[in-house]
């Protein structure tokens, strides 16, 4: 199994520095995940999931003092030790990132078909053409309407859930062998939500790529992964197929997640 | 938000306003010496007369026409002010963008480098400046890129360092776009607004600051004229014939108006169009 993984994380540690003050908001998270496997994490705000993804992409928030720890490897490197021009190469091109909130992602003042372009020529060296060629085939990929025409679009003319397509475009653009999508429904109405959902689901099987879905609600994990990992103040308290945690969760705070899944009527 | 409409009508009519005498100026400037109805050292019979057909805001001292004196002179002075400007706001972007996207120690030593400049009087180091390096048309455009550059810079600077933590950097991060692609391509077009307003203010500013130095005598050097070393040898004769330092003073004031009634323009539609 972890000579098969694409990617394996072993003892992460994520310590945020300020004010004199060491804080650990991630305490020895070990995990793999298989080239094309679906696995998910759960946990509630501040249990260390975000910043575990945060993680393999080496991106701290801006402005915080971050350290890590453990190792994250990744196609035979060890992605904490990348020096940062490499990390750039894998950023994108190797692993992409879709994030929770998918009005402030985009940037205002660009065309979102100029945001796609700039990462084709940037990350496959594509000529001005070839990648605008290649921007309307994604947009039309994730379900946009003429996207010959919204390519030359300013994201203030495209609705929440548009958007997210489009940062779900962005991310597919260099077919990446790891998407990582944090909390990716989060911001959007619910109808909406299972449109991504199954765009991602749709992508994730012409592509063959591995998804690590980020989220803090079961509900949108079921029938995305294979695997979920659930965790609580930095560290996995639970692991498993998501049928088997489903039906018999071992740990208390996983019954308790699941428990805060609202249902209608009695159901399971 | 409730006064946007209101706002909106109030900006178009400024920069309506504000691009009328702009265009003005531009004229001066690029065909200045068409415009003009006689040349700016050629002289009358005539000396210090009144408004005529002919010399349509009098004469000088020594029988040149005003109102060709001006435009002629308006054109190094608004020439200086302008390019010097231009310098002071690349710099300003430049600086403003490096101190603030990098941030730490650059930002620190940036910054307190600029504090130096802008601590002294604007006028006073630009005294100290010209009078070190000497009074040329080049010299005066360094000097007063020098003084100007610091606030452009820190009016950069400032909304930098909050758009640097929006989301869409880190997405643009994520997919591995480099630093010196986001700060130029994301950041920097997101902070030009204040920018813009505070630009059309320097160049109010600048205006002044040339036409004083050229009253001083360190402007460009005579013959030619300009605002300012007009302003100053028409001085001794402002009793016998009024509109030789009517005419120059009046200029000035418009072409700095100019940029005041821009500037409110720019800010009027920029605020009402901002997020």
């Amino acid at each position: 199994m972890s000579d098969a993984a694409l990617l394996q994380v072993r003892d992460l540690t994520a310590t945020f520095w300020g004010a004199g003050t060491a804080l650990r908001v991630v305490n020895g998270v070990s995990f793999d995940i298989a080239r094309g496997e679906a696995v998910g994490f759960v946990g509630e705000s501040g249990s260390g999931k975000s910043i575990t993804a945060r993680a393999i992409m080496r991106l701290a928030p801006e402005g915080s003092s971050i350290a890590w720890g453990g190792s994250i490897r990744f196609g035979g490197q060890d992605l904490l030790t990348l020096d940062e021009r490499a990390m750039r190469d894998v950023r994108g091109r190797r692993i992409a990132m879709v994030f929770q909130d998918p009005m402030a992602s985009l940037n205002p003042v660009m065309t979102v078909g100029a945001q796609i372009d700039d990462v084709l020529r940037g990350h496959a060296g594509l000529s001005r053409r070839a990648a605008r060629r290649r921007t309307i085939e994604l947009l039309d990929q994730v379900g946009i309407r003429q996207p010959a025409l919204r390519a030359d679009d300013h994201p203030h003319q495209f609705s929440g859930g548009m958007r997210q397509r489009v940062l779900i475009a962005i991310a597919m653009s260099c077919q990446p062998d790891l998407l990582i999508a944090d909390e990716p429904t989060t911001a959007l109405d619910v109808t909406v939500q299972a449109q991504i959902l199954r765009l991602l689901l749709r992508l994730r099987r012409e592509l063959g790529m591995a998804l690590m879905l980020i989220t803090h609600d079961f509900s949108v994990i079921a029938g995305m992964v294979e695997r979920v990992h659930v965790m609580h103040a930095g560290t996995i308290v639970e692991s498993g197929a998501v049928d088997a945690l489903f039906a018999a969760p071992r740990h208390a705070y996983t019954r308790a997640l699941l428990d805060a899944v609202p249902r209608i009527g009695t159901g399971a | 938000m409730s006064d946007a409409p209101r706002r909106r009508t109030r900006g178009q009519a400024l920069l309506a306003a504000g691009g009328v005498l702009l265009a003005v100026l531009l004229a001066i400037v690029l065909i200045g010496p068409l415009l003009a109805p006689y040349g700016a050292a050629k002289t009358s019979a005539d000396s210090l007369a009144g408004p005529s057909a002919l010399h349509w805001l009098g004469t000088d001292s020594i029988g040149r026409d005003v109102l060709s004196r001006l435009i002629i002179g308006g054109r190094i002075t608004l020439l200086i002010s302008f390019v010097a400007v231009a310098i002071a706001l690349v710099a300003g972007l430049i600086l403003g963008l490096v101190s603030g996207y990098v941030g730490g120690g650059t930002d620190l030593i940036i910054m307190r480098l600029l504090d130096v400049v802008f601590a002294f009087p604007v006028f006073l180091l630009a005294i100290a400046v010209v009078a070190s390096l000497g009074p040329t048309v080049r010299n005066l455009i360094i000097t007063i890129a020098i003084v100007y550059t610091p606030a452009l810079a820190r009016v950069v600077r400032g909304p930098v360092l909050s758009v640097k933590r929006w989301d869409h950097v880190e997405a643009a991060r994520s997919v591995g776009i480099g630093e010196l692609t986001i700060a130029v391509r994301h950041v920097l077009p997101l902070v030009i607004s204040p920018v813009l307003v505070q630009t059309s203010l320097t160049l109010s500013n600048t205006i002044f600051t040339v036409t004083a130095l050229s009253f001083l005598g360190l402007g460009p050097p005579p013959p030619d004229p300009n605002w300012g070393s007009m302003l100053a040898e028409a001085r001794q004769f402002m009793e016998l014939a009024p509109l030789t330092v009517i005419g120059p003073a009046a200029a000035i004031v418009l072409a700095s108006l100019t940029f005041v009634v821009l500037a409110n323009g720019l800010r009027e539609m920029l605020d009402v169009a901002g997020r």
